[in-house]
Order: structure tokens, then C-alpha cells, then sequence
């Protein structure tokens, strides 16, 4: 059946060619157009019955007219995959961008992806240093997490992400990480940027990288990230590689999808965007984690820049119901010229609790973690009232939590683009920082960790 | 009358068949794999079905058979330490037969068929029974007696019952008109379960929360809702709830959320013990997985598949509570459905029928004389994620409509590591008037009125913070600041609990009763000391007090306590002296 070719086409709109009148044609079923000129142009079915047919074209619809030439392919939209996949460079609809020959597969393998039976998945617990204390100590990455930062425009969210993919390890073991970068509209000088720094690196040779730049076709990106999570199940699972999923710009990705949903004139959700967006996401962002009996995982760092830094903005606020913890950029402190300017107080990692102690990290974390948090968060709002008050009339407690505020900032955050801290460098930071408080105010430490830690105690 | 139809259309989820006798509700096999759909409307001979697994690949013309039964659950021995999807298929099956990753057209029995139960009889030759009568027990995990129902509508003289070993199927029972009763019976999940009479909830639900226990209580059989953005720990709070609470029976329902969040659920229940009996968790609760990425109808499903297990066991005169996390998924789950089905959106794009579908799931809960004349009840308890936090979207003002207990999260609170970051000043409780009678039976006959004292300190506290932001405290007269004092003492000792600490995740009723006692307690003794001369500095920092509030996080605290603020009171006393 694939040998026929349809000149059916009734109506084009923006990305969508309806047809009618066609063998039946399955959901989800890969098309190829042929314009009068010869090209070739790729889509996917939306909607199929007896008399219509709709049809998503993933490089726009450009050149189409009555005319032109539909041919179902009688297969849904499959990635070749092989350990050949590792070092390549493709664009954003799976084929090579950097001169190389084809893919040879090994297989091929459905993008949408099955999702992992709950009962199957094994708990992730295995702590990966960052060596950026903000992240280590307050919002620990770990093994199979996903974990979005959220940003916006003019930020440094990508050299925290390539920072972390530099310096990202096991504490107790040396297996390496393999990068998966999936690049969604983003421009040429970003992606060049990614692309020079894991050059730099030597990472290259070990990544995937899959590449829709701003001026590639907005439908094309919808594949772009399913060929990248296809690419990452297949070296996690099959080829038992730890693998890190970095994705930018999600937001591109959103638009991308709203751009659709308007096509199809479907009932929009908030500022416009689909109402299946949350399961949507959900797709991608549930496509990380670690199984039972199988030694790879997949860790993901997509990266989203929030509209009008607004975390309400339903990007972000879907993502953050799906992903496990956020790290949020701030403008605020980036303007106060430091590096890393991640703002730990809305930032979370949800699968810290099981990670961290005695076993992985250091006994003393989760209470050291739970103490600066709430100091920080205090020393915060204090400010708000000197700007009123002034410093004067503060309490002795409060004066000591805003100078702990500032050093929080000046000493704990701050850290350069390639500085690695151990988590005990990490934490012991955090006993030198909170010398600035008395003892009794620290009611989140444990007395044994004050006994044990504490530097003013250690002296006597 | 034809039972097989063909596809005509599919868009996602839904799919348009004809040339099929279908009625509401009915499941149907969808094309020649099979899949499970449920029709949902009907337009002259075109039956619109929602399909609970991925229709990619499925074609126009591909045959559509309708079974004629409605979405329905298998109700018997074998629910408990289950783990199903939303359309009760066990998950440690689905993996047996389709590996690590859930693919499509594979049917499950939702209990094990095979497995033999040691049933008692309880009814003999010549015995009466009616519907809904319980005719025989089996002892399904240690602590739990699975009591064997006749459906409800069945009733007649008892022919023969016999015990012994039976698998579900197997008669057990039979009765003079020949009908043959068997342990297990399936029930609509879209039905709610029949009962004699509802009952007005006179009993607190006990989480071992000290927020919600003492402050907004919960009744067994009412309903409550945690609405909060992300990150606030209604996630936390919910599976704290299944593991403290003091119901006989939990369910669980992950509704759309996220699969690393079960995967610990599932990890963790077995090796927890049940603060109550002293049992394994996992062998007083069912859990219902249906992760944010699995199929979107069976999301839908899955609220319904929940409840109805939970009047299951409500009619065998349990107590049982069930956890949603979380209904604005379920919710999503019906606007995604709706919109496929070009219905008229009602607000943000919700089907008008959301409020309605909503206080239909919330008013299964009750308190109730079951049909065998016992007393059983469904807590309901569901999360809401409102979307940007905030809550005035239909969801969590379809629930707050319904709902008698509000636990609000609040994102200030938890980005300072408040947690439970439920916001004192903004949540409630409508059951304290029905429950205080309990509670001064119970634990103390000044209960209702130490609680009054305790959140009235909090509304004190919250004016007085006004004033601070404009003057700073060292500028209120000492009695306001030792309000504020106060007020942080119960903050920090009594609000705050880590719900990962092994001994402080669990506070006893009573314990609660005497740690509130103790906070005013520091209060009166405070005054006094103020008043003959002590200096507030010293009154606060006495090292007595520091010792009451670290305590808990001890073995054995609430022996403890009455010592300890004893020590605190004389040490304050003293303060006075050095003056």
C-alpha cells in the first residue's frame, strides 16, 4: 500500500494538509509529500476517518498546493538506532547534519515511546556531585532525576547546564556520562556555543547531539526531543550507558505546540496553549528514570526560559508538576554580578530526601541543607524591613540572620564557571557560614551535628 | 442487533465506530488489537469510545467488538498489596507479559483467579440472607479479615454454604432459588455502591500530623482537600496520610503524577510499619498507578476504579481512607476527553460537567450503616494542583465547594522549609463542632479550648507581624513580644514537622494535647516571671526550653514531656530571682 501516491489534497492550512478520499490510513502514520518541483517533505497523520484525513507537515507547508503528490508509508515515525548513534550530529528530524553517512541501524524504534511501567522502575538514590555547591547542598541532583532549570532571557542557565555536564560524577565510582543534546530553536550562536564547549571538553565524541535551530521548521521541533529521548532509552537500556539528556528551549518547544493546536482550531487551555500540554510534557519528561535489572539510566536537564520570568506562566507550571524539583535562575542575583545566581529558595530537588546521609553524601546534610535554607529565607525578608526600619531595630537573632543572608550569597553561591566543590568542601562551607548565628538559633540542626561539626565547638 | 462494528475516525484517545449496538458505558475492543475503550456518546449509529491505551497504528476499518459490560472492578480476597493501573490491571502482571515498558491489547484479571483463599462460612443451610449480607470470612493479609459479600440485589434462603480452600470463582455459597454465589463480584466503577443510611462523622480521622490532627481535624468519612502549588508537599502530605492515618484501609491513588514519586511508594510501603497495629503497611492498602505519561482515559478511570474498592471494603464495616494525588489530573483528564470530543468548554476549557463530576467523586465519601448493618466509612482526601498556585481555577473551587476540610499549601512557606507548609490562617475544618465531643471523651476535657487558645495566639500573631513590618519588634511593648515568642514556639515546635524524621513523623493525639499544653504553659510562666522582674532575653533562652523542643525528636517523648516542662518552668521561675 505504500506504493500509492494521493492527489487528494482539499484544504492547506499553516502546517496541516487535509486530504480526502484515501485507503485507510492509521493514526499516527509517517506521510511523504511530493511537491511539483520534486522535494520531498515529511509529516505525520493527526486525524484519520473514511473521508479526511489531516496531516501535520513537519517543514511547513511552503510549495504545497492541490497538486502535490501524498504517499502513507504504512509506519509510524521510527529512529534508526545503533551504538553508531554516539559522536553524530543530526537535525532535528533524525537525519545527519554533520556530513556523515547515514545511520546503520541496528533497529528501529517507535519515538513515541512506551511509558515505563511504575512497578518496573527501579528508585533512583545514587547522588551526583555537581561540584556547584547551591545544587549539591540544596537541591541535590540525583541518577534518573529530571531536573528542569527555569530561566529567562539573558541568563546564564546555558553555562550552569554545560558546567554540570562538565563536572557531573559519581562520588563512588568513575562510570562516565554520555550527553544527549537536543537543541529546539534555539539560535546558531547558542547551539555554537554548546557545540564548542563539548568540543573543548572532548565530550563530544561521547554525545548524541540532535540539533532544530530557530530557523528550522517550528513543527519539525515536536519530533526533535522524542528522537533525542528515543536516542537516550536506546543507549540507557540497551547499551548501558548513563546517559544525560540536555534540552533547550522548552519554551520553543510549547510554542511549537500551540502553533498545532491553532491550526487544528482545537478549544485552547491558558494563554493559548493546548489543554493536553501537561500530558504532552508529560511524554518527554517521564521518559527518564532508571528500570529494574538494567544497569543505564537517564537523567534530564531540560532548560526552559519562563516568559516575563513569570513561574506562573504555564510552561513552567506544568513542567514544574512533572519534574522532579526545579532549579530557578534569578535575574536578581545575576545583576548583583554572581555566579551561579540560582535562587535556592524556590529552587527544589524532590528525590534529595532518599539520596542524601550517612551512606551517600554526609550524615549531617539534610540538617545543614534544612538550616541554611531557613536562615537564608529569614535573613531574605529581613531585608524588606531594614530598607523600613533600619538595621537598628532588629533583634540580636534577626541582625545575625542578615549578615548570614549576604554570605549566603557573596560566599556559598558564588563560585566560578570551573570551580568543583566536594560536597564536604560544600558542607563545611556551610559550618563556616553558619558560625555567624548562635547556636540556639539553629533549631533545624541536630545537637549531635552541632557537637560534631560546628567549628566553634571543634576548637574547644 | 450487531455486537461488532468498524472504525470509522480516530483523533488521539478517541475513536468513532459504526454498524455497533453500543449503549452508555459500554466496553468495547477496539480494532485487531483489541485495545479497551469505553463508549461515551452516541450519535444516531456512531458510538464516540474513549480508548485506555495508545491508538497510534490503529486504522479506519478496523473491527470494533462490543463486550456489552460496563467499565466494571473485580471486588474479592486479593485486592490488598495490589498495584494496579487505572483500569485495574496489576501491574506486576503487565510486566510478566509485556517486560519493562507498559505496550498495548493486554488484558488482566484485576484479582488472581487461581490463587485458593481458606473461606469460613458464617451462614448455614436454611439462613436468610439479603443483599449485601455477609456470608463468610477469608483472612487475606494478617491483619485484615476480607468479609465475603452477597452483591448487592442478591438475597434469599441459604441452600448450602460450605469453607474450605476455593479460589474466587468457585461457589461457595448457594441459595435455594439456585443461584450460585462466589467470592468474587464485579461492580461499575461509575455506580456508587449501595448502603442503608448515612451517618453524620462523629469520629476523628488520626494522621499523627500535628496540624491537621489538632487544628483542622478530619472526620472519618468526610472529605477533605489539599489544593498548593508545586513543590509545596502536597505530595508529602499525602503519602504521610497513607502511612499514619488510623483508617483500616488505605487507597492510593497516583492519578497522573509522576512514576519516580510511585516507584518510592512502592519501595517504601512494604518495609513501613503500620504505627497501629504494628503490621507491614502494605497489608492494609491498595495503590492505583496511573503515571502522568500512561494513557489519559485510563487516568479518568482511575478515580473511579479507587472509590469503588473503597466502598468495597467500607461495606464490610471498615474504616478506610483514600488519597487522590491528584484530582486536577483527573480533571485535565476530562477537559482533554471533552475537547476531542468538540464539547462547549466551560471555564479555562473544563467540561461544564467538571463541578458536577467532582462533588459525585467527594459525595462517595460517608460515614454509613452498611447494607450487613455495620458501621464503615470512606475518608476522601484529594490533592489539587491549581495551576500557577492559584486556587480560584475551577478545580479547586469545584472541591473547596464540596469539601469540609480545606488543607491550604502555601509556597511561602515551604520555600522557608515551614512543613507541613499547610498555612494556618487560611485553612479549616468544619467538623470541630462534631468532633469535640470526642476529643474531651477521649484525651482531655479542655481539648476544644486549648485549641481555641493555640490558633487564636497564631491570628494574634499575624496582626502583630503588621506592626513589626512597620517598626521592627524591638519596638513593642515585652508582652507583645512574648506573644510573638509564643506564636514562633508553636511554629517551630508544634506547626513544623519532618515528615522524613523515623520518630518525629508520628505525633500521638495525646501527645499532641501535651505539647500544646506545654507551649502554654512557657506562656504562663513567662508572664509570671516577666511580671516579678525577669528580663524576656533570659525567660526565652532558658536552656529548659531548648531541652523541651529537641525532645521530640526522641524515642519516647511523651513520657517525657510533663518533666521536662516542669524543669522549663522552674528554670523560668529562677530567671525572675536573678534579678
Amino acid at each position: 500500500m505504500t506504493g500509492k501516491e494521493y492527489r487528494t489534497i482539499t484544504d492547506v492550512k499553516g502546517p496541516l494538509v487535509f486530504l480526502n478520499k484515501t485507503e485507510p490510513v492509521a493514526f499516527g502514520e509517517i506521510v511523504e509529500l511530493r511537491m511539483e518541483d520534486g522535494t520531498l517533505k515529511n509529516g505525520q497523520v493527526l486525524d484519520t476517518s473514511d473521508e479526511l484525513v489531516v496531516v501535520q507537515v513537519f517543514e511547513g507547508t511552503a510549495g504545497v498546493n492541490l497538486n502535490t503528490g501524498v504517499k502513507f508509508m504504512g509506519d509510524v515515525f521510527k529512529l534508526p538506532v545503533s551504538r553508531g548513534l554516539i559522536g553524530r550530529i543530526l537535525d532535528g528530524a533524525g537525519r545527519p547534519r554533520d556530513g556523515g553517512p547515514d545511520v546503520v541501524p541496528d533497529a528501529h524504534h517507535d519515538i513515541i515511546g512506551a511509558a515505563i511501567n511504575p512497578y518496573s522502575r527501579a528508585s533512583p538514590h545514587d547522588f551526583i556531585q555537581t561540584g556547584v555547591s547551591a545544587i549539591d547542598c540544596c537541591t541535590t541532583l540525583v541518577r534518573g532525576q529530571k531536573l528542569p532549570i527555569f530561566s529567562a532571557s539573558g541568563l546564564p542557565h546555558n553555562d550552569i547546564a554545560l558546567q554540570i555536564a562538565r563536572q557531573a560524577k559519581l562520588t563512588d565510582s568513575d562510570e562516565e556520562f554520555i550527553v544527549v543534546f537536543c537543541a529546539m530553536g534555539i539560535t546558531a550562536e547558542e547551539y555554537n556555543f554548546f557545540r564548542s564547549d563539548l568540543e573543548r571538553t572532548g565530550a563530544l565524541e561521547n554525545a548524541v547531539l540532535f540539533v532544530n535551530l530557530a530557523d528550522d521548521p517550528a513543527v519539525e521541533r515536536l519530533i526533535t526531543p522524542r528522537l533525542a529521548l528515543t536516542a537516550a532509552e536506546y543507549l540507557a537500556f540497551e547499551l548501558d550507558y548513563h546517559v544525560l539528556v540536555i534540552y533547550t528551549d522548552m519554551t520553543n518547544y510549547c510554542d511549537s505546540l500551540r502553533q498545532i493546536g491553532a491550526a487544528r482550531e482545537e478549544v485552547p487551555g491558558r494563554r493559548g496553549y493546548p489543554g493536553y500540554m501537561y500530558t504532552d510534557l508529560a511524554m518527554l519528561y517521564e521518559r527518564a528514570g532508571l528500570i529494574k535489572g538494567k544497569k543505564g539510566s537517564i537523567t534530564q536537564f531540560p532548560i526552559l526560559t519562563m516568559p516575563g520570568d513569570d513561574i506562573t506562566h504555564p510552561i513552567p507550571d506544568l513542567s514544574g508538576y512533572i519534574t522532579e524539583g526545579q532549579i530557578v535562575i534569578s535575574r536578581e542575583l545575576h545583576q548583583a554580578g554572581i555566579y551561579p545566581p540560582i535562587n535556592v529558595l524556590p529552587s527544589l530537588s524532590r528525590l534529595m530526601g532518599g539520596c542524601i546521609g550517612e551512606k551517600t553524601t554526609r550524615e549531617d546534610h539534610k540538617s545543614v541543607s534544612d538550616q541554611m535554607y531557613a536562615a537564608y529565607a529569614q535573613g531574605r525578608e529581613l531585608r524588606g524591613l531594614v530598607a523600613i526600619v533600619g538595621e537598628d531595630a532588629l533583634n540580636e537573632r534577626d541582625k545575625q540572620l542578615l549578615v548570614f543572608s549576604g554570605l549566603f550569597e557573596d560566599k556559598f553561591l558564588r563560585q566560578s564557571r570551573d570551580e568543583e566543590r566536594t560536597i564536604d568542601e560544600t558542607l563545611d562551607l556551610c559550618w563556616d557560614l553558619l558560625q555567624t548565628i548562635s547556636t540556639k538559633y539553629l533549631v533545624r540542626l541536630d545537637q549531635k551535628w552541632i557537637d560534631k561539626y560546628h567549628p566553634v565547638d571543634k576548637k574547644e | 442487533m450487531s455486537k461488532e462494528g468498524v472504525i470509522y475516525r480516530i483523533s488521539g484517545p478517541v475513536v468513532t465506530a459504526t454498524g455497533m449496538s453500543a449503549a452508555m458505558y459500554n466496553i468495547v475492543r477496539v480494532g485487531n488489537e483489541g485495545l479497551m475503550g469505553e463508549v461515551i456518546e452516541l450519535h444516531g449509529d456512531k458510538a464516540v469510545i474513549q480508548v485506555y491505551e495508545d491508538t497510534s497504528g490503529i486504522r479506519p476499518g478496523e473491527p470494533v467488538v462490543n463486550t456489552g459490560e460496563t467499565l466494571s472492578v473485580a471486588l474479592g480476597p486479593g485486592l490488598l498489596t495490589e498495584i494496579y493501573d487505572g483500569i485495574q490491571r496489576p501491574l506486576a502482571t503487565l510486566e510478566k507479559v509485556m517486560g519493562s515498558f507498559i505496550s498495548r491489547g493486554v488484558d488482566a484479571d484485576g484479582i488472581n483467579m487461581e490463587k485458593k483463599w481458606a473461606f469460613e462460612a458464617t451462614v448455614s443451610a436454611g439462613d436468610e440472607v439479603t443483599s449485601g449480607q455477609v456470608i463468610g470470612t477469608v483472612q487475606e493479609t494478617d491483619t485484615i479479615v476480607h468479609k465475603v459479600m452477597l452483591k448487592p440485589g442478591v438475597s434469599g434462603v441459604v441452600k448450602s454454604a460450605k469453607s474450605g480452600e476455593f479460589n474466587v470463582t468457585e461457589t461457595v455459597c448457594t441459595l435455594e432459588d439456585g443461584t450460585e454465589v462466589q467470592m468474587m463480584q464485579k461492580w461499575p466503577v461509575r455506580t456508587p455502591r449501595p448502603y442503608k443510611q448515612k451517618y453524620a462523622p462523629d469520629t476523628p480521622l488520626i494522621t499523627g500530623m500535628r496540624i491537621l490532627d489538632f487544628l483542622f481535624p478530619l472526620a472519618k468519612g468526610g472529605a477533605a482537600g489539599i489544593p498548593g502549588p508545586f513543590g509545596s508537599g502536597k505530595t508529602v502530605t499525602q503519602q504521610s496520610l497513607a502511612k499514619y492515618s488510623d483508617a483500616q484501609i488505605v487507597v492510593y491513588i497516583g492519578c497522573g503524577e509522576r512514576g519516580n514519586e510511585m516507584t518510592e511508594v512502592l519501595d517504601e510501603f512494604p518495609h513501613l510499619i503500620d504505627p497501629n497495629t504494628g503490621q507491614p503497611l502494605m497489608n492494609r492498602t491498595v495503590m492505583i498507578a496511573n503515571t502522568s505519561n500512561m494513557p489519559v482515559a485510563a487516568r479518568e478511570a482511575s478515580v473511579y476504579t479507587g472509590i469503588t474498592i473503597a466502598e468495597y471494603f467500607r461495606d464490610m464495616g471498615y474504616d478506610v481512607a483514600l488519597m487522590a494525588d491528584s484530582t486536577s489530573r483527573w480533571a485535565e483528564a476530562m477537559r482533554e476527553i471533552s475537547s476531542r470530543l468538540e464539547e462547549m468548554p466551560g471555564e479555562e476549557g473544563y467540561p461544564a460537567y467538571l463541578s458536577s463530576r467532582l462533588a459525585e467523586f467527594y459525595e462517595r465519601a460517608g460515614r454509613v450503616e452498611t447494607m450487613d448493618g455495620g458501621d464503615g466509612s470512606v475518608t476522601v482526601i484529594g490533592a489539587v494542583s491549581p495551576a500557577g498556585g492559584d486556587i480560584s481555577e475551577p478545580v479547586s473551587q469545584g472541591t473547596l465547594r464540596i469539601v469540609k476540610v480545606f488543607w491550604g499549601l502555601d509556597a511561602r512557606l515551604a520555600r522557608q522549609r515551614h512543613f507541613p507548609a499547610i498555612n494556618w490562617l487560611g485553612s479549616y475544618s468544619l467538623y470541630p463542632q462534631s468532633l469535640n465531643q470526642w476529643f474531651r471523651d477521649n484525651i482531655a476535657q479542655d481539648f476544644p479550648e486549648i485549641r481555641t487558645e493555640i490558633s487564636g495566639l497564631l491570628q494574634v500573631e499575624a496582626e502583630l507581624q503588621e506592626i513589626v513590618q512597620l517598626v521592627g519588634s524591638d519596638a513593642l511593648p515585652t508582652d507583645q513580644q512574648l506573644t510573638l515568642e509564643v506564636a514562633r514556639m508553636i511554629r517551630e515546635y508544634f506547626l513544623q514537622q519532618n515528615a522524613f524524621h523515623e520518630v518525629d513523623a508520628y505525633s500521638g493525639i495525646e501527645q499532641q494535647y501535651k505539647m500544646a499544653k506545654a507551649i502554654l504553659t512557657f506562656r504562663d510562666a513567662a508572664t509570671k516571671a516577666m511580671a516579678a522582674g525577669g528580663l524576656l532575653e533570659d525567660v526565652v533562652n532558658v536552656q529548659a526550653r531548648t531541652d523541651l523542643m529537641r525532645g521530640r525528636f526522641e524515642e519516647g517523648y511523651l513520657g517525657k514531656i510533663d518533666a521536662l516542662t516542669e524543669a522549663m518552668v522552674s528554670e523560668i521561675a529562677d530567671t525572675a530571682e536573678e534579678n
